[in-house]
């Protein structure tokens, strides 16, 4: 009944995905060099500046510098030309399979983030009983055999196919490869947990120490992020009622950016996103300073550009997800109105213009997110293996269970709108402070004398016949 | 295995955090507010960086940068050199080559036929120029050093002195001996020390 409504366009999703997928790779070109100039500038640099698009031909010397924008074209050729060097005592198998698993799923996970304007379809619903606001989405399918009895006598189902017509009007431009995915974020943290398969297995096959050293972090480092990440995001899904993105955007285009809701929330998931891309002060499975490369040691040329390329096209996902989830996506506040004219499926200028103005909103937001990746990078120290699992188990997670506390509390007893807004802040602040407060008080840990390492070692080398000497 | 005694280790307990820091957010806000002046300075142009903007933009280097050798001529243009063998002798790399003839001026006994310096191998420490009793060698400015082979870095007595000439021309190095007479080694011996020891220091 329900599967020829699914809008599909094979010829429209082809277009997108070209359309994303030639974007995300320029983009990620062009922050290489973004993260290199900035770099540069917070350590009193300059930066490359030097590479246009001369290629070294005098004849074309007009075309030198351009504040180093040839720069990216000229590592993708030499990454391209470079020598594939595979050392031998690699595991071939997974040593291929890694760079594909990284840049694969980080391309994946790309798939349902919108990054403009993505229309809300209509609601499949009539069970409108249950549900406590008209802002929430209600439930599509019967729980009970009494509602399905409700839901067939109330529901009418040529309303919903004219709804779904009118989404599926191929004029409606949809910024996603697929848009209105109902697991939405879901999908997203799933394909990008799978990201950490790239780096274990790369790390591991390389058989190398420094490599299985970065991927032994990377796998430490997974369990510490990702429950305090669900976490964060849990008070989105209480907030909104759906894990869909475009509706999480369209809610805080009625209601006021979630960011505004919950700051504490916001920081939580910010620090996870930053340990998920394996960003400073979380980048432990590739610390130059202390594993040379960490898991890409091993790799050169194009399979380390895709490592490379994985990494980034991520931090591009996640800010993108940042930007829905919480900074209120494509909407710009005391502008709605006007960017958004009625949508009558016609293709008039006015429509074109806000479609490209919120798209510029959008990706100006996912840029803000970047700097911040761009700005931490050197500002926090690297954490050490231990003090970040500490940091996730024993920070990070009370405070996520707390703001989701919060929420769930104001959800259920206060106002919407100000109300919840004010103690939703409040409690956060409040959470802040009481697991500060309690993180001082646990007992920290007496170090170890020299005397008790030095008795350990002497006791294990002793062998059975000295024993045996010593003891007659 | 030697263990440290308990009395002479003395444990120091790392300082307590306060709540502010414990919660880490202030903290992070102040170093970002670092990091963002130093960048909006930088881009301003508030803050110059020192950057040089290499081939276009020569730097300016100290006089006493050991760069590439030269062999002084004295003021009637000959090679100052007396092949006493003093750099030779004093190079750590070995990398100066002599060959000694008597001398066709009737000023000192010797000079030298050949004076090959392998740039190559040189480390650029300066030792032949502090041995040198008569100022004759000495380290210039020029640092951007290039040759299409092996052979053209072995620096003969023509190039050196062709270095002489080029640098002396361009003012970028000064001569930096003492006197305008011949030093030390090429003194009659009753002449004595005393008056040209500050020649040599």
């Amino acid at each position: 009944m329900l599967f020829d409504l699914i809008p599909f366009s094979l010829l429209v999703t082809v277009f997108t995905i070209a359309v994303i997928f030639v974007g995300v790779l320029t983009a990620v070109a062009y922050l290489t060099l973004l993260e290199r100039k900035v770099s540069a500038w917070v350590q009193d640099r300059v930066g490359p500046n030097r590479t246009g698009f001369d290629f070294g031909q005098p004849w074309l010397k007009f075309l030198r510098g351009f504040f180093g924008l040839g720069q990216p074209l000229a590592d993708g050729v030499k990454f391209l030309l470079k020598e594939d060097v595979v050392p031998g005592y690699v595991d071939r198998v997974f040593y291929y399979l890694a760079p594909m698993i990284a840049v694969g799923t980080a391309l994946l996970a790309l798939a349902v983030v919108s990054v403009g304007d993505t229309p809300v379809p209509p609601v499949l619903q009539t069970l409108s009983a249950n549900s406590s606001s008209a802002d929430s989405p209600r439930r599509v399918f019967p729980a009970t055999k009494s509602e399905l009895a409700a839901m067939n006598s109330t529901t009418n189902l040529s309303d919903v196919r004219a709804g779904y017509a009118q989404y599926n009007n191929l004029s409606t431009i949809k910024f996603a490869i697929a848009p209105n995915v109902d697991i939405g974020f879901l999908f997203v943290f799933a394909i990008g947990g799978l990201a950490v398969y790239g780096i274990v297995l790369g790390g591991w096959s390389s058989n190398n120490k420094y490599s299985l050293l970065g991927s032994l972090r990377s796998s430490a480092q997974v369990i510490s992020y990702e429950i305090p990440m669900g976490l964060s995001v849990l008070g989105v899904l209480v907030m909104v009622g759906s894990l869909n993105l475009e509706r999480v955007v369209d809610w805080q285009a009625r209601h006021g950016w979630l960011i505004a809701y919950q700051p504490l929330a916001f920081v939580l998931f910010l620090t996870a996103i930053f340990a998920e891309c394996n960003r400073l002060p979380f980048d432990l499975p590739e610390c130059e300073q202390e594993l040379v490369g960490g898991y890409h040691t091993e790799y050169s040329s194009m399979k380390f550009a895709l490592f490379f390329l994985g990494e980034y096209t991520h931090m591009i996902t996640t800010s993108f997800l940042t930007a829905a989830l919480f900074m209120g996506g494509w909407h710009l506040p005391w502008l709605n109105d006007w960017l958004s004219p009625s949508m009558t499926g016609n293709f008039d200028l006015s429509y074109l213009f806000a479609l490209l103005i919120k798209l510029a909103v959008f990706v100006a937001k996912m840029f803000v997110v970047i700097a911040l990746f761009m700005l931490v990078r050197w500002t926090i120290l690297r954490f050490k293996f231990d003090q970040l699992m500490a940091l996730a188990w024993k920070g990070l997670m009370p405070l996520g269970l707390m703001s989701l506390l919060g929420v769930v509390i104001s959800r259920q007893f206060m106002p919407p709108g100000m109300g919840q807004w004010g103690f939703q802040c409040a409690f956060g602040l409040v959470s802040l402070v009481i697991v500060g407060v309690v993180s001082l008080m646990l007992p920290t840990e007496a170090p170890k004398t020299v005397l008790s390492i030095s008795r350990g070692r002497s006791h294990s080398a002793t062998s059975a016949p000295e024993l045996a000497s010593r003891a007659s | 295995m030697t263990a440290i005694a308990e009395k002479n280790v003395t444990w120091v307990k790392p300082p307590r955090l306060n709540l502010a820091e414990q919660i880490y957010l202030p903290s992070v806000a102040q170093g970002m507010i670092t990091t963002l002046k130093h960048l909006v300075k930088t881009v301003t142009g508030l803050n110059a960086t020192s950057t040089q903007q290499y081939p276009e933009q020569q730097p300016v280097l100290p006089p006493h940068y050991r760069g590439v050798h030269r062999l002084n001529r004295d003021e009637q243009g000959r090679v100052k050199c007396v092949s006493c063998y003093m750099c030779s002798t004093a190079c750590p790399a070995h990398c100066i080559d002599i060959v000694a003839a008597p001398s066709p001026w009737p000023d000192r006994e010797k000079y030298p036929e050949t004076f090959v310096i392998d740039e190559l191998r040189c480390i650029y420490c300066g030792m032949c120029e502090q041995a040198c009793p008569v100022d004759a060698i000495e380290l210039t400015t020029i640092f951007s050093l290039t040759g299409m082979s092996r052979e053209d870095m072995m620096f003969d007595k023509e190039k050196l002195l062709s270095v002489f000439d080029q640098t002396v021309k361009l003012g970028t190095d000064p001569v930096r001996t003492r006197g305008g007479r011949l030093s030390v080694a090429a003194e009659p011996a009753d002449a004595g020390l005393t008056g040209s020891s500050s020649a040599q220091s």
